[in-house]
């Protein structure tokens, strides 16, 4: 077992999957830049040439769509989007394409392609450069979506992504980069079998996170902890489809659900979540209303007085669970 | 093909560059050029000094050795007209609202900046002069600013817009439709497209065909001219022409300006990102090019000009700069209460 970063897990998925799969090839802006995606595809250029890992013009909009012909014809691409606001110039690719490419003839077609999405929030950005926007994804039938948040599905998730037979959108965090854990060897595991994870266990109230919301909530429960709080974490993993199984388990047992997004309140995540696990518990169950923690009802704001408030952290979570919730 | 008599091509960094021809330019004229362009110069390089100090949050994309553009630009417009912006737009902003102090209060994020704080440098506006928006989505801006045009016809305003953009950004497939519709409806917008030769990391010969990219214009029947984007005498010449005419008629028009930034793609380090094929070489070639040293010595060559009066502009300048960054130092950032302000106009 050897100790790695989030970043680096994600380069040996890479390398994993370019090194196995002579159909893997990576295209996206800044692939033949040594800092431009924060060390995740470093010197992958060199190492397998420039022919599968293509720095591409601006052009958010042909990549992706090229990338889902591609896909179509045989290969596995993997886009790489460094930041998930510029995206949006490739929405018809992946929402009207990619998306139905397979329902639409019958099963006869498909478009297995990876989308590496990131997400890259903070320093005083701003609106265009903070989005997380994995939720609207998640509202489409045909797009699987994941998001890893710990350093071992970061790795695992990459290579279940480009192997699934569907366009998946791959969603990676920078804030989540530093991480580190001991890996187990690479074993391939079906996309269809990633299911939401426990992460800790606990009886008095469980709290569900995706991708960098996932470590904010471990790092509270353990604070809670030594409070006498004892909060049971689950990561998503796969939010689309979305399966809620073992979290309803744990809400019959805790009795209380509190959910943490990177995104919006409205038509988010955290709406999804609560929603399937209520319409499957008897109405009585609940000890408390359900409650979720999102961003402001706001674009990210630039100035770094509003994002202090902007973004959720840990003291966040800890005073809203010590103010909303009596054990 | 950019060709010059022989010599080597415009964006070629050892390219012969003639002397600025400024014959049958007001005198005053060339003197708001030199004021204006060194003025904006110094707040880029105090900006880049800030960010390394850690001043500045956000982050700054600097367009020093590129302020030939705006300036030249800007001088035919007027307030009613509507001008779009970029990533690295301090320079489109400052060449029609010279406020120094509401920009630096804005890369401070201060409450009295040309976004109330809420922007930064890479969003920028200044309604009363027609600045309406600098965005970091790359072409982002192009078809408001068609739109913006668009707009100006049906009021028959004879005011026109202006796109400023990167060669980078003519990659986007926004780009060429924005092309084609400003073309068939006749938009009067003037596509001003800075071509510094490289987007991020990236020199135009590992992204297009060729290095310039006025073949688009061409390809949509837009009338264009390639000019030396460091040369803000031929600048002004070519937008007025243009401008004058689209004032007229409307009718979009395009400009590309081959030039160079001094700085890397973001902040204020030279060598970061500064791409595959730019070295420092080439980089010092460049700044032998200086749009305002050419401006200045064409100038004092044609004895219209000294170095005594180039010595006390340079102070001058000092002195702006300096008193508008310790005003914006002092302004306050923006109501922590604030956040939720003006996400919808109608509350
Ligand atoms: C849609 C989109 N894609 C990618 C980026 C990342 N990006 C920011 S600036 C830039 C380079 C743009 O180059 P150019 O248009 O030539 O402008 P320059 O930086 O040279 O002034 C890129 C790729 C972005 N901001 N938006
Ligand atoms: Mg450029």
């Amino acid at each position: 077992m050897i100790s790695t970063t989030y970043s680096d897990a994600i380069l040996s998925a890479f390398d994993y999957l370019l090194k196995n799969y002579p159909e893997v090839f990576v295209l996206g802006q800044g692939l033949w830049s040594p800092w431009y995606v924060g060390n995740t595809m470093k010197n992958l250029d060199k190492k397998y040439g420039k022919d599968r890992i293509i720095d591409t013009p601006v052009s958010e909009s042909a990549c992706t769509g090229a990338a889902v012909g591609a896909s179509i014809c045989g290969m596995k691409p993997i886009i790489v989007h460094p930041r998930m606001d510029f995206m949006l110039y490739a929405m018809d690719s992946i929402v009207n394409q990619a998306a139905k490419w397979s329902y639409m003839f019958g099963g006869q077609l498909n478009a297995p392609v990876t989308i590496r999405s990131i997400i890259n929030r903070g320093g005083s950005q701003g609106a265009q450069h903070s989005q997380a926007l994995h939720s609207w994804f998640a509202h489409i039938p045909g797009i699987r979506v994941v998001m890893p948040s710990t350093v071992q599905d970061a790795r695992d998730l990459l290579i279940s992504s480009v192997l699934c037979p569907d366009p998946v959108i791959y969603i990676d965090d920078r804030w989540l980069y530093e991480q580190t854990a001991d890996l187990k060897p690479i074993k391939e595991t079906p996309l269809n079998d990633v299911t939401p994870k426990c992460l800790k266990e606990g009886d008095q109230i469980t709290i569900v996170g995706s991708g960098y919301s996932t470590l904010l909530a471990l790092n509270a429960s353990k604070k809670l902890h030594s409070d006498g709080v004892r909060a049971e974490v689950f990561d998503l993993r796969v939010i689309n489809p979305f399966n809620s199984i073992n979290i309803l388990d744990s809400v019959l047992k805790t009795k209380r659900l509190l959910v943490i997004d990177s995104g919006w309140k409205s038509c988010g995540m955290a709406s999804e979540v609560i929603t399937s696990i209520v319409e499957n518990i008897p109405t009585n169950t609940l000890i408390d209303p359900p409650r979720r923690i999102t961003l402001p009802d706001c674009p990210a704001p630039s100035s770094e007085v509003h994002e202090k408030d902007y973004y959720p952290n840990e003291e966040k979570i800890i005073k809203f669970i010590n103010d909303e919730y009596y054990f | 093909m950019i060709s010059d008599g022989g010599k080597k091509v415009l964006e070629d960094p050892n390219y012969i560059f003639a002397k600025l021809n400024i014959s049958q330019i007001e005198h005053s004229y060339l003197e708001d050029f030199l004021m204006s362009m060194s003025v904006i110069r110094a707040a880029e390089i105090k900006i880049a000094e800030a960010k390394k100090n850690g001043l500045i949050k956000g982050p700054v994309h600097l367009g020093v050795g590129q302020e030939a553009i705006a300036v030249g630009v800007s001088k035919n417009l007027r307030n009613t007209d509507r001008i779009f912006g970029a990533h690295r737009s301090h320079s489109h902003v400052l060449g029609v609202d010279n406020d120094l102090h509401k920009l630096f209060a804005e890369v401070l994020g201060k409450n009295t900046g040309f976004s109330s704080g809420m922007g930064g440098s890479m969003h920028l506006a200044s309604k009363s002069k027609g600045f309406l928006g600098s965005v970091p989505i790359v072409t982002g801006t192009v078809p408001l600013a068609v739109g913006a045009g668009l707009a100006s016809k049906l009021q028959k305003s004879g005011d026109i817009a202006i796109s400023y953009l990167g060669d980078g950004a003519t990659e986007e497939g926004v780009f060429h439709e924005s092309l084609n519709f400003a073309r068939v409806s006749n938009i009067p917008i003037l596509f001003v497209v800075e071509n510094n030769l490289f987007s991020s990391h990236m020199h135009m010969s590992l992204r297009q065909p060729l290095n310039t990219i006025n073949r688009f214009a061409k390809a949509h029947e837009i009338e264009t001219k390639l000019v030396d984007g460091n040369d803000v005498v031929e600048i002004y010449r070519t937008s007025s022409e243009f401008i004058r005419r689209m004032r007229l008629k409307p009718e979009p028009y395009l400009i590309e300006a081959i030039t160079y930034r001094w700085f890397g793609h973001v902040d204020w380090r030279e060598d970061i990102d500064v791409g595959v094929a730019r070295s420092k070489k080439d980089l010092l070639n460049w700044k032998k090019r200086d749009p305002i040293k050419r401006l200045s010595d064409a100038m004092i060559n044609k004895k219209i000009w000294t170095i005594e009066k180039q010595h006390n502009l340079d102070l001058k300048v000092d002195e702006l700069i300096h008193a508008n960054w310790e005003k914006a130092l002092h302004d306050d950032f923006p109501d922590r209460k604030s956040l939720l302000d003006n996400v919808y106009k109608y509350d």
